[in-house]
């Protein structure tokens, strides 16, 4: 069942039924692009549930969840999909996918397959010191970077965290005055020049479009 | 009113002082840990007392606590400051004074990657500890690793890296000391968010380090049978 939110943002009673249907599980910072791609597209053959984006700040426990979750939903779908990259698992997490029969995101990460991985494996060498930002990052800076590090309370901290990075990289999935002032603040905050790339969905969109 | 009361470091007993020291490390508390490790000093401590009573156990204490999520990242760092605070006034003392020397270290963060709290942290544990370390900071290829390696005289090599980009990086190195036939005189430690134990043994380290306080540990193991060994 659908939330109420869910209904307010897609708008789709979707009468198929859940076993003729793929089971999108994702990170939970892929949530607003993923249910976008679905609106966009009319993929009325994919359900989205996500895992709190949270977990990318330990990412030992990404692996566990997703197995948790596929072990939960496997038998109400026809099948299900791993919104996530690499994400910091070491590996662990593709090759927990391939012992469930699971297929999920190439790439290392979210700023790889939203840039295009191949064009973001090109760009590596010169990039090494680019902080990346995409939208979710750009609108939970506060929740999901600064806070954790405990800036909020440590600005002095801002060295030994930032003090190798060179620029900041916003990676924009949509066209957003509001993001791009806060992206830019951000800048200020960090100390750091601020480059957007307007990326799209990139690989997102390919991954899904072949689930 | 405050009910707290502003504690005098210079009053304490030498036992309350160490366990303030702890508490103070435990806090991030620079300032204080420098005015205490001026305080033992003037009392006659000898600097490696200072740094493994005070200091390293003070850490040891911020480290049990980080691997059993009592504490974060932010705390930690904050210790590490406060304790880099005391060993900045410690470490000239220490050369001076011969304290005793475990062995050597050589440490870098792999090429690609600009990633070093864990880096910095284990470099300070490990000096700490009474290993002379080496520093070759970011971005290292491999180049740099072997050309250091041949110059000095080390007995450990530390691999750093954060990113799963990166971390592949760490068998460059150790195949490079495979073909240059020098991998078996080192000691090679492996350590970074991405990585396990599993990486850490098909790359052909010789330990994966979860945290700094495991990196000393599995350093001292190492260079206690490598003494073995060689008293054999």
């Amino acid at each position: 069942m659908h939330s109420d939110d869910y209904l307010t943002d897609v708008g789709i009673v979707n009468s198929m039924p859940k076993i003729d249907k793929v089971l999108i599980i994702a990170c939970g910072a892929l949530a607003r692009e993923i249910i976008d791609l679905i609106k966009l597209n009319n993929w009325q053959h994919m359900d989205l549930t996500c895992l709190p984006a949270k977990y990318h700040l330990y990412p030992e426990k990404i692996t566990g969840a997703v197995e948790l979750a596929v072990k939960k939903h496997s038998s109400n779908y026809k099948s299900i999909f791993i919104a996530y990259a690499d994400c910091g698992t070491g590996g662990l997490l593709e090759k927990k996918c391939k012992e469930l029969g699971v297929k999920m995101i190439k790439g290392p990460h979210c700023y790889s397959f939203f840039e295009g991985n191949d064009k973001f494996t090109q760009n590596a060498e010169n990039e090494i010191t680019a902080f990346y930002l995409t939208d979710f990052l750009v609108n939970q800076f506060d929740a999901f970077v600064w806070k954790p590090m405990g800036l909020d309370k440590h600005p002095d901290l801002i060295d030994m965290y930032f003090g190798n990075y060179t620029k900041l990289v916003y990676q924009a999935q949509t066209e957003n005055n509001k993001l791009d002032q806060k992206a830019y603040e951000i800048s200020k905050k960090m100390n750091l020049p601020l480059e957007k790339r307007f990326t799209g969905y990139g690989d997102l969109k390919i991954a899904l479009l072949n689930v | 009113m405050s009910d707290e009361q502003d504690i005098i470091l210079a009053d304490l007993s030498d036992e309350e002082l160490t366990l303030q020291m702890h508490d103070d490390l435990y806090d991030g508390m620079k300032e204080e840990i420098e005015e205490g490790v001026n305080i033992l000093l003037g009392r006659g401590w000898m600097p490696y007392d200072v740094l493994t009573k005070a200091l390293v156990e003070g850490m040891r204490i911020v480290g049990i606590d980080f691997r059993d999520g009592i504490l974060f990242v932010p705390e930690v760092l904050l210790a590490a400051n406060a304790m880099k605070g005391g060993m900045a006034i410690l470490k000239p003392l220490l050369a001076e004074t011969g304290a005793p020397r475990l062995g050597n270290m050589l440490i870098g963060t792999v090429k690609g990657d600009i990633h070093d709290i864990g880096k910095n942290l284990v470099t300070m544990m490990m000096e700490g500890a009474g290993f002379e370390v080496k520093d070759l900071g970011i971005n290292n290829p491999v180049e740099n690793y072997v050309q250091e390696l041949e110059d000095g005289e080390y007995d450990i090599l530390g691999m750093s890296a954060l990113l799963t980009t990166t971390m592949p990086y760490m068998k460059v190195v150790i195949d490079t000391m495979v073909e240059k036939g020098m991998r078996d005189d080192y000691v090679v430690l492996v350590g970074g968010a991405p990585l396990n134990e599993e990486f850490g043994k098909a790359i052909g380290a010789d330990a994966y380090c979860r945290d700094a306080a495991v990196a000393v540990e599995t350093a001292k193991e190492f260079m206690a049978k490598k003494h073995n060994q060689l008293s054999m």
